[in-house]
């Protein structure tokens, strides 16, 4: 019951970020640049044109419609025509945001699953080796960028040793329509296709990987900060007292009340996730939302930007949402008090 | 002799930043099967410590166990391999923690810690028992520390409880796969006087009927005029002085203990150092 109510606030407030979200974006693109029409048209546009494009994109009427317009749209999931290929931005992003989703969702996985076992051994090995194996690590990962590490990849795991693809979803041999999800993970599990699976693990592992890095180093330090802090706790001392076998009480006892934090961070790192995902993206020819985005960004298509920017938002809002729920399953304290 | 626990010559040195300190000098102290024996000594004496020791709870380092031997039921458990320390701890001997607030990990219910604790308890004692049996002990057990709804306290996260309920979790727990001793450092002192003071007499009559033999460590007289047959004083890590708790009380014999008592009227009135009366 008391989920139920923490679970609708956290809701409510995420549509209260989406709404801010909207405007912010609507601001920084109908506001501050200009005329977004003599924008996408180009300095040899004549006034005629531009006034065309103008009423086109309802631009000639007043700021407050512009946004109700604009708001109008999103709830209809629309988000108005791009200024440059006149093709509606929806259909454009959907192709390309299943393949970031995809990246992104992994990198997550990644950066989780041996980013908090990491720091599980560090902290469990305070101060012997371990720990300063992983402390290394954590730092060299945080200090490399993404892009420097993506390159590195490519190098080394794909012309070099050959183990990897070093670009695309899939190899281009390989026929395969992802149309349940979009996932080629999951759609190829559907529909049976291991060979699919397969091959798209393979194309996937590298640039999660350099994504990942990041991230994962993160979860390591803050796992291991918040396990040490944990284990200092009286109720661990009372778990040895009543018998809990050790491994019991570095699992379970410590581990859960220790996993807050860094769940916390995974969900603040995620904007960082999709600011580096593009760049990833970029050198593993990752067919994503990050080479559409940089294309609009650079051409100036006002619309398309905010389009990519909006479901960005939804795609940051969402993931939080999830984590915030997962939040208050792993620690009862958030969900009955709604804070720790 | 032949008491439940004897503690014999224990001495106890701390290392912390290369520098040694003795905590404790040649401690001895014995706790008859079936007797409630008290632990008195200001802040830093050295009582937990003592119980640590007992319990084999000490880390070492930095704690050292320099001389000593600590008898449990006939056999030197300083001489015992860890997992044979283990297989006494939650079974033959049990202690009720100080603390009830920080005592119960806040993200398990109280029915998934008490459960854990069985199942492992029973384990160690090469017993098994079904879920749903860990179950019904676990409400036998909380009924046992007078929780009037067993299910729904068991269900419960600790946060959803009050100190004097999680307080007696912890008395619960304690329980669960019935001990011989039990070890209670400063239960309740971190509750007011008078839930303290419904813990004190619950504990005190549990011990009674169950015929458990107690050892509790407290700084407050009042408590172990309450709780307590038999009385070891200690100060700077010595067992100063010791004797039966009216005799103590009628007619100390060291400085030390005629200051604790002379402290205690003082303090008395209202405040958590009073005598306790149920
Ligand atoms: N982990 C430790 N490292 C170093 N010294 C310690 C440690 N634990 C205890 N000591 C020292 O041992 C001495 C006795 O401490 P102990 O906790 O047994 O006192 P106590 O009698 O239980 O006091 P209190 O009534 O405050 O609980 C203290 O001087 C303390 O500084
Ligand atoms: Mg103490």
């Amino acid at each position: 019951m008391e989920f139920l109510s923490f679970l609708i606030k956290r809701v409510l407030w995420s549509v209260l970020v989406l709404v801010g979200l909207s405007m912010v974006i609507f601001v920084i693109a109908r506001v501050v640049p200009g005329d977004p029409a003599r924008m996408a048209l180009g300095p040899r546009a004549t006034p005629e044109q531009v006034a065309t494009m103008q009423a086109e994109l309802g631009l000639d009427q007043p700021i407050l419609q512009q946004y109700a317009l604009f708001i109008e749209g999103l709830t209809r999931g629309d988000l108005g025509k791009s200024l440059l290929t006149e093709r509606p931005v929806n259909d454009d992003i959907r192709e390309t945001f299943a393949a970031t989703f995809e990246l992104v969702l992994c990198t997550m996985i990644l950066a989780m699953g041996f980013g908090v076992p990491l720091g599980m051994i560090a902290a469990y090995w305070k101060d012997k080796w371990p720990d300063t194996a992983v402390r290394f690590f954590a730092i060299f990962a945080a200090v490399t960028p993404s892009f420097f590490l993506a390159l590195l990849l490519q190098i080394l795991a794909g012309y070099v040793l050959h183990l990897l693809p070093t670009t695309g979803r899939l190899p281009n041999s390989m026929e395969f329509e992802a149309s349940w999800t979009g996932l080629l993970l999951i759609d190829s599990l559907i529909s049976g296709r291991l060979d699919v699976f397969g091959e798209a693990l393979r194309h996937l592992l590298l640039p999660a990987l350099a994504l990942a890095a990041a991230t994962m180093g993160q979860m390591a330090r803050l796992t291991r900060a918040s396990m040490i802090d944990v284990s200092r706790q009286d109720y661990i001392e009372a778990a040895r007292a009543f018998g809990i076998p050790e491994w019991l009480r570095v699992t379970k006892y410590m581990l859960r009340p220790s996993f807050v934090p860094p769940l916390t961070i995974m969900g603040l790192e995620f904007a960082s996730l999709i600011g580096g995902a593009f760049v990833v993206e970029m050198v593993f020819a990752w067919p994503g939302m990050a080479a559409y985005g940089i294309r609009t960004i650079l051409q100036k298509d006002l619309n398309a930007v905010m389009g990519v920017v909006m479901v960005s938002g939804v795609f940051f809002v969402l993931v939080n949402l999830a984590i915030d729920v997962l939040v208050g399953f792993v620690d009862p304290r958030v969900r009955i008090r709604g804070r720790r | 002799m032949s008491a439940l626990l004897s503690v014999r010559d224990l001495s106890v040195d701390f290392t912390t930043y290369g520098q040694t300190h003795q905590v404790l000098h040649g401690v001895s102290l014995d706790v008859p099967a079936h007797a409630q024996i008290a632990l008195v000594g200001e802040s830093g004496s050295g009582k937990t410590v003592t119980m640590k020791a007992i319990m084999g709870l000490l880390r070492q380092p930095p704690a050292h166990i320099r001389s000593g031997q600590i008898f449990y039921d006939g056999r030197d458990l300083l001489t015992l391999a860890d997992n044979e320390r283990l297989a006494l701890r939650g079974t033959a001997m049990s202690m009720v923690f100080q603390d009830p607030m920080s005592s119960l990990n806040p993200v398990f219910t109280i029915a998934d810690q008490m459960g854990t604790i069985l199942k492992y308890a029973d384990r160690r004692l090469g017993r098994s028992r079904s879920a749903r049996d860990r179950m019904a002990r676990v409400h036998e057990v909380l009924a046992q520390v007078r929780m009037r709804d067993p299910e729904r306290i068991s269900a419960s996260y600790p946060i959803m409880l009050s100190g004097g309920m999680r307080q007696r979790v912890l008395i619960a727990m304690a329980l669960l796969s019935e001990p011989a001793l039990l070890i209670a450092d400063e239960p309740g002192t971190a509750l007011d006087v008078t839930t303290q003071a419904q813990i004190l007499r619950l504990l005190k009559d549990l011990v009674t009927q169950r015929g458990l033999a107690l050892l509790m460590i407290t700084h407050n007289l009042g408590v172990v005029r309450e709780t307590s047959s038999y009385v070891y004083v200690m100060n700077k890590g010595r067992v100063v002085e010791q004797a039966e708790t009216a005799t103590l009380f009628a007619n100390p014999q060291s400085d030390y203990t005629k200051s604790l008592i002379a402290a205690v009227p003082r303090l008395t009135g209202g405040t958590r150092y009073g005598t306790v009366t149920p």
